[in-house]
């Protein structure tokens, strides 16, 4: 295989990761809005609550879309094996995100039948379900899941479907494995956490506030122990490398300790982002009036979640891995698009930073001012 | 080998995407339109800073936003089922249809995502400037991403770009520009954008219509009639121009669409276009599918039964005959992975001949009997003639309304503001009426010629599908039912400052 082509399915394993480390942070909307009956305790509170993260829903939305969009463009083979195979795992997330979005804007106006709280309970299920869901679905890139693919089948049959699941779960099996859900909840009081911490940032409400720095502590607990116990359960586990030599895949003793030894970049990229995290949250605890925390935990979990998505797909390892058969798994070799469709793509990732660009700008605009309780009550177009 | 396919799967997998494509396009055009409209409302407030224009703008954007939110709740799990129900062809074809999807996300959606948070927070957040900006960017962002998708759906239309690549087993990308340019793609964006303004100026010339029924935002309503007249004028004229491009490109590549279109089982010469029943212009149909009055037309009998000559100047192969080297391709493509796997060269390139000279035949060999190469033909006539009879409706009605605003006449004339209300849901019909003679006329093709629905699917089980299509038709007929109940009420309260 010719190193530019080597060099592009890296690319886009890094751009495909950025973009889901970029959702791990703006998961934040979700954390926030689980937490919304147990930090909101008046309709004034609620209220502050659901428009400090409605300003901001938008963008994790469509960062999971173009998640979608980005892995289906450079990685197709994973795109079909994992979302028509882990059927109902991602369709619950989808059912989540679809009844998260009209959730704001359908709360508070006339004539919305279903009911403000009905709404506000739909974000807090997808406050629960995404983030759990998402950080389970993300596990299995370490764990494994049961599916087949064989691009044999092609030439066989009316019904030539390559990829197959190997179990009438298709996706559900993904929490027969305790592991998947320890990530899972690792995500969901990261993404806990995080809410707290854009609330801190966005809202001035003094008991509010201080409800968030508790709430803070409460969360960062089980996160604590939940991402621990799996990264130290990565490191010791066995890992899916390829061969190199023979393109097998095969199970190699701590093959992701391994990879994070060989590439020490993304040991320091893990260990910063780490500590981004940890500095937020201390920060944040142990000053009533530290509001900054978010951009210290946010660029460390963004730093974090980027070097374990890199430490799974690089380095001859396998990114999507199959227990039912071995030489079915995924790497970013065997998944990718052509050279010529990566590499026309990789023109396009030009705007990238011009895209992020304008998002800074606009969200500095409208972040500018936190949000206040007379805001709500003066401003026309609020949740 | 009939055995292998799960028919009732493949239908309910149908049935699936349908359902949640029409609802998503419930919302879309609306989006498209009123997004040209208030920000055209916004660009006359800017330059006059007369405050009613920005009163009337804030107005519509408020039911934009209602709007907006249901739409993209229910795009979300359009994009997700191509991967959770369409697997097969997310591999077959994702190397070039994932491009578009990308850029989609990548360009428009974020622009979309941004610029709506500061059009609806930012009034009293950034300058009357960066505002007015910034609708305009929320509408170009929608129009953009309306771009990518059309790209990607005129692709399954009219693949071009693209060689299969036996060695991955599936077709890969080699011309971005054909499949981003592609004149199928062209011609539909305009004539569905278009359209689409069509649905979002109906709309508010409906509600204003509503208004002067009711004897009240008088100003609003008259304002808002005259400019979304003009933008619908605009548009319905547009949208005819290429109404009728689209239907000669359709002669052109998918022959079998027009023929179903036209309820045309035997073609010919001089063909006449049946307009309903007895009624017929004379030669009407091969002037539009060739551009010269004794153009040939084929039927759907002579498109299976082949021996016709094509515009190419070849002959037509029967589907029998497309279907048997459809089934060569198949065969050539096991014998390269058979003779690939044994090291064989000399086989390999052998296979690679056969393999390549079926190609176009490709999707014929899942075919398993001619019959299932027609579409409803039924469904074909009347959505084309639904489409088509309301698009020359519309011309007439925004010339209308434009006439008697041009007279001063409006507010008076009150049945024409019955009839503006009742325009509101043709103009839904309409659009919707263009897409089923789109998506039903390609079938059974994903892919044309290259990919029946029966090689596309996922691998799940009919109670799976059966019971993930009931609970999107129970989710979004929930929240529509919701939807358009907030939309009344917002419509009926009116704008802020009249309470």
């Amino acid at each position: 295989m010719d190193s530019t082509y080597i060099f592009l399915q890296h690319y886009w394993w890094f751009l495909v990761s950025l973009l889901g480390a970029l959702l791990v942070f703006l998961l934040f909307v979700q954390g926030g809005n689980s937490l919304l009956f147990c930090l909101g305790r008046s309709e004034e509170e609620r209220t502050m609550l659901v428009n400090s993260t409605g300003r901001k829903w938008e963008f994790t939305f469509t960062t999971l879309v173009t998640f979608g969009g980005a892995f289906f463009a450079s990685f197709p083979l994973f795109y079909s094996t994992s979302f028509g195979g882990a059927y109902w795992l991602w369709m619950i997330i989808l059912f989540s995100f679809v009844l998260q979005a009209v959730s704001y804007e359908f709360q508070s106006k006339l004539g919305n039948w279903l009911g403000k709280r009905t709404y506000r309970w739909f974000l807090v299920l997808n406050g629960v379900v995404g983030p759990v869901l998402l950080g389970a679905a993300v596990a299995t890139f370490f764990t494994g899941s049961s599916f087949i693919v064989s691009k044999g089948n092609l030439t066989d049959g009316m019904m030539p479907v390559i990829s197959q699941w190997a179990n009438g779960w298709h996706g559900l099996d993904a929490f027969v494995n305790p592991w998947n859900l320890v990530l899972g909840l690792a995500v969901f009081f990261l993404a806990r956490l995080l809410g707290n911490l854009y609330f801190i940032n966005n809202i001035r409400h003094e008991e509010l506030i201080v409800r968030c720095r508790r709430q803070l502590v409460t969360d960062a607990v089980p996160f604590l122990i939940f991402f621990l116990a799996f990264v130290v359960y990565v490191l010791v586990k066995d890992g899916f490398a390829v061969d190199a030599a023979t393109g097998q895949i095969v199970m190699e003793p701590y093959k992701y300790l391994h990879n994070l030894l060989s590439m020490p970049c993304l040991l320091v990229l893990f260990l910063v982002g780490v500590a981004g995290v940890l500095t937020g949250l201390a920060k944040s605890v142990f000053s009533a009036t530290y509001t900054k925390g978010i951009w210290f935990a946010g660029a460390g979990t963004v730093l974090a979640v980027l070097a374990l998505l890199l430490t799974v797909g690089y380095n001859h390892t396998a990114y999507y891995p199959s227990t039912a058969d071995l030489q079915s798994s995924l790497t970013i070799a065997n998944s990718c698009s052509s050279k010529f469709t990566l590499k026309t793509m990789a023109y396009v990732s030009v705007l990238v930073p011009f895209v992020l660009a304008y998002i800074v700008y606009a969200w500095r605009a409208i972040d500018r001012r936190p949000i206040t309780a007379e805001e709500m009550r003066e401003e026309e177009h609020t949740y | 080998m009939l055995e292998s396919i799960d028919v009732s799967m493949i239908d309910w997998s149908r049935a699936q995407f349908a359902l949640t494509a029409v609802y998503h396009w419930l919302f879309v055009p609306l989006t498209l339109g009123l997004a040209v409209i208030m920000a055209l409302m916004e660009t006359l407030y800017v330059i006059n800073g007369n405050e009613f224009w920005k009163r009337t703008a804030k107005f519509w954007m408020k039911l934009f936003g209602i709007n907006f939110a249901i739409g993209v709740a229910t795009g979300l799990i359009l994009e997700f089922q191509f991967g959770t129900n369409w697997s097969n062809y997310s591999w077959f074809v994702g190397d070039i249809f994932g491009a578009p999807l990308a850029i989609e996300g990548i360009l428009a959606f974020f622009m979309e995502a941004t610029f709506v948070a500061v059009m609806f927070f930012g009034w009293n957040k950034v300058g009357k400037r960066f505002h007015l900006a910034s609708t305009w960017l929320t509408g170009l962002g929608a129009t953009i991403s309306a771009w990518w998708i059309l790209v990607a759906n005129s692709w399954m239309q009219y693949p071009v770009g693209m060689e299969f690549n036996p060695e991955t087993m599936r077709n890969e990308m080699v011309d971005f520009m054909a499949v981003a340019f592609s004149p199928v793609a062209v011609m539909k964006f305009f004539h569905t954008v278009l359209s689409s303004w069509i649905v979002g100026a109906s709309f508010v010339v409906g509600v204003s219509a509503w208004y002067l029924i009711r004897k009240r935002e008088r100003e609003l309503a008259l304002a808002s009639m005259k400019v979304a007249a003009a933008v619908g004028m605009f548009a319905a004229l547009v949208t005819a121009g290429t109404g009728d491009q689209s239907a000669y490109q359709v002669a052109q590549v998918q022959p079998m669409k027009l023929a179903a279109m036209e309820g045309l089982y035997d073609g010919g010469t001089e063909e006449p276009l049946t307009v309903v029943g007895p009624v017929k212009i004379p030669s009407m149909l091969s002037f539009l599918a060739t551009r010269d009055f004794t153009g040939y037309v084929p039927g759907i009998n002579d498109l299976l039964g082949g021996g016709f000559k094509q515009p190419d100047g070849t002959v037509a192969l029967s589907a029998e005959e497309k279907m048997e080297n459809g089934r060569k391709a198949i065969a050539a493509l096991a014998d390269f992975r058979k003779a690939k796997e044994d090291n064989d060269e000399s086989a390999m390139g052998i296979a690679r001949g056969i393999l390549d000279k079926n190609m176009p035949y490709f999707g014929y060999g899942y075919i398993d009997e001619p019959a299932r190469l027609v579409p409803h033909v039924g469904t074909m006539f009347w959505a084309f003639r639904v489409m088509v009879g309301l698009g020359m409706y519309f011309i007439l009605f925004f010339a209308v309304i434009l006439f008697f605003a041009w007279k001063r006449r409006l507010s008076e004339i009150s049945w024409l503001h019955w009839i503006a209300l009742w325009t509101i849901p043709l103009a839904y019909i309409a659009s919707h009426a263009g897409w089923i003679v789109a998506e039903v006329g390609r079938q059974p093709w994903t892919i044309q010629d290259m990919l029946p629905v029966n090689a596309a699917v996922s691998r799940l089980t009919t109670g799976t599908v059966q019971t993930t299509f009931f609970i999107f038709l129970v989710m979004f007929t929930v929240l529509l039912v919701a939807e358009i109940g907030i939309m009344v009420k917002a419509i009926r309260k009116g704008p802020e400052e009249s309470r």
